[in-house]
């Protein structure tokens, strides 16, 4: 019967296949298990709820085992940790696994909070994240625009120049910094004693850091940033600039009256969702980049790298966990809070 | 009117080319030092220009290559395992979720996307590949934490929903099964995203780290960015390492210390940063190639 209705459903198709798909089409009877969800056949209708779901189901097997690779990895990979979280609330000792270990309530927390680690990797965190997005989208806007006004020929070795930090591992990038900050022979020092300069010790103060890894951010970005806007600006209508030309429009008037606001909604868009990874921080380049010296915790320090020196340096399983607890969570509200206003704001861009 | 806007060009170019200077400035530095002659090194620090040229760094590292191809051979194999099968779970994954008239379309991708949004951290990812898995020390532990990105579902299923479903039905008239459909049809027709997310996915475990800084130990399953790792954080690292010191069979307090560090940089990184930039279009594209909603 099934058979039946869905050939009826496909007749005007088969009827373009010719007679040989018509041929075909009788002979296959899974064709109707393929069929979709949409219209159920009649004679469903008096089944059960759970028989119907059942159907549906059969009806959708082929491509459920298809996705079920998938399913099944971020169940184990994504899904079980998360039941991991209550490690947080524990504590954890490896001999006597996840279930075994000791309740302990909020106490993880409550040493967190009450140290200053907490607010001190929360600020870092933030600080950085923020000015990472600011110093970055406006470094990278103002290139794009500028590598508008210049010729293809030019601007594709420029692109190529600037994308290559791109390609290095922030391992790698640690090295490039070492060979400039490195206390006794490093590029830095060696040209400040040069100038009879003091020679700084990099490693060991805290004070330029936050100068220092942004630049270094900037140094590997921008040049990724630059060719997202910049194929941005190539795709705005080119109409815009020709009307604007011939009404006489400078240069700059064109930057700030077209290329702007037509990017505006992209780069706010931008803005807002990075304010929902506010709490994700880089862990390679906190970590690379100062070399992990403890010289530098107060003003490199940021989650990621607290929560994987407590997990595998200090060793306290309960306390990078109750970290991560507190990352997750606050990231996840972040983000909903992200999306709604974005949904608000313009539901076209809004993730969900 | 006309000569300043000459000169607003000359000016940007300028710019650019400033620019370009910084940034490609910081990796002839790293060259240069891994060329210089330690002595130089300690005397001058580092420069530019080495004063006295020296291939002592290569010739040290070269002697004795075994640590340094076995870390290539972990990263090609890890590398080569990790694209091929995260593609294929990728775009399964992403053909059903991109079909509009699959009944789970929407929890599906509502249970793939949500792993995006929240997710239980390092230490209980780290709890269970360690304790339950088991797979410390094991390749696995390096290739599948990043198997299957959300984001690159994402990417794919917006190319995915480009196909016209009069393929999928006119396939299915003619009494092909999903299975069928999916690797006979929607995959050759998705070679240009196949492509793309290759390349992405080759790129993020050729410079993968931190699975490895968390799960290998063993030194004969050290990939590359690991070899790096710990010769960034002690250079000693190499010379403690009593398998490479002992085919050198060299006295230790010549070894070319601060040269050695950056010559292993440029031989571990350099191959790969000269290969990239070829497919450097392909980076950006990977962004746009799919919006995420589709």
């Amino acid at each position: 019967m099934l058979v039946v209705q869905s050939l009826g459903h496909r007749q005007t198709a088969a009827a373009k296949e010719g007679k040989e798909g018509a041929l075909v089409m009788l002979n296959k009877v899974p064709l109707a298990e393929q069929r979709a969800s949409s219209g159920a056949p009649p004679g469903t209708r008096r089944r059960t709820w759970i028989g119907r779901e059942l159907h549906h189901f059969k009806n959708n097997r082929e491509l459920f085992l298809l996705s079920l690779p998938g399913l099944l990895y971020k169940l184990i990979f994504a899904y079980i940790p998360m039941i991991g979280l209550i490690i947080a609330f524990k504590n954890y000792r490896y001999d006597l696994g996840i279930f075994g270990s000791k309740w302990v309530g909020l106490d993880n927390f409550r040493y967190l909070f009450t140290t200053d680690t907490a607010w001190r990797i929360t600020r870092n965190t933030v600080l950085y994240n923020t000015a990472y997005i600011v110093v970055g989208t406006s470094a990278a806007l103002l290139l794009a625009i500028l590598m508008n006004e210049i010729k293809a020929k030019w601007s594709k070795f420029y692109q190529t120049a600037l994308f290559l930090p791109h390609f290095l591992s922030w391992v790698l990038v640690g090295y490039v910094a070492y060979a400039f900050l490195n206390h006794s022979d490093g590029f830095i020092n060696r040209t400040l004693e040069s100038f009879g300069l003091n020679p700084v010790s990099w490693y060991q103060d805290a004070g330029p850091w936050p100068v220092i890894l942004i630049l270094v951010q900037l140094w590997k970005v921008v040049g990724f940033n630059t060719l997202i806007y910049f194929a941005g600006i190539i795709g705005i209508n080119s109409e815009y600039y020709e009307a604007a030309r011939i009404d006489g429009a400078t240069k700059r008037q064109m930057a700030f009256k077209i290329t702007i606001p037509l990017m505006a909604p992209i780069i706010i868009i931008m803005l807002i969702l990075s304010i929902g990874n506010m709490f994700r921080g880089d862990f390679g380049l906190h970590y690379f980049i100062p070399n992990n010296s403890g010289f530098l915790y107060g003003s490199t320090d940021i989650i990621d790298t607290y929560v994987y020196r407590a997990l595998r340096e200090v060793g306290n399983v309960s306390m990078s966990a109750a970290t991560g607890f507190y990352q997750s969570v606050v990231g996840l509200v972040l983000v909903l809070t992200a999306n709604g206003i974005v949904r608000k704001v313009d539901p076209d861009n809004s993730l969900w | 009117m006309g000569k300043k806007f000459e000169f607003s060009k000359l000016f940007i170019n300028l710019l650019f080319t400033v620019l370009s200077l910084v940034v490609i400035l910081p990796f002839l530095l790293v060259i240069a030092v891994s060329l210089t002659d330690e002595k130089s090194l300690t005397h001058n620090g580092y420069q530019f220009i080495p004063e006295s040229f020296s291939l002592d760094a290569y010739r040290y590292l070269l002697d004795a290559p075994d640590i340094l191809l076995r870390a290539y051979g972990v990263t090609f194999t890890v590398t080569i395992i990790g694209a091929l099968a995260g593609l294929l779970l990728t775009a399964m994954t992403a053909y059903v979720i991109s079909r509009q008239d699959y009944r789970y379309n929407r929890a599906t991708t509502f249970y793939v996307f949500f792993t995006m949004l929240f997710s239980g951290g390092l230490v209980p990812s780290y709890i269970l590949i360690t304790q339950y898995l088991h797979l410390k020390d094991s390749l696995l532990a390096l290739i599948l934490p990043i198997l299957l990105s959300p984001f690159n579902i994402m990417v794919m299923k917006g190319f995915m929903s480009k196909i016209p479903l009069e393929i999928i039905e006119s396939a299915k008239i003619d009494g092909a099964r999903e299975f069928r459909i999916f690797f006979r049809i929607i995959l050759p027709l998705s070679t240009p995203a196949l492509a793309t997310l290759g390349l992405l996915i080759s790129f993020t475990y050729w410079n993968e780290w931190f699975n490895a800084m968390l799960y290998i130990d063993d030194p004969n399953k050290v990939p590359l960015q690991l070899l790096l790792v710990r010769t960034l954080n002690s250079i000693e690292f190499l010379t403690t390492n009593s398998e490479f010191t002992g085919q050198l069979g060299i006295d230790l307090s010549s070894f070319p210390n601060s040269s050695a560090r950056m010559a292993i940089a440029v031989l571990a990184g350099g191959p790969m940063l000269v290969i990239f930039p070829f497919f450097q279009r392909f980076f950006v594209k990977g962004l746009t190639v799919g919006s995420l909603k589709g």
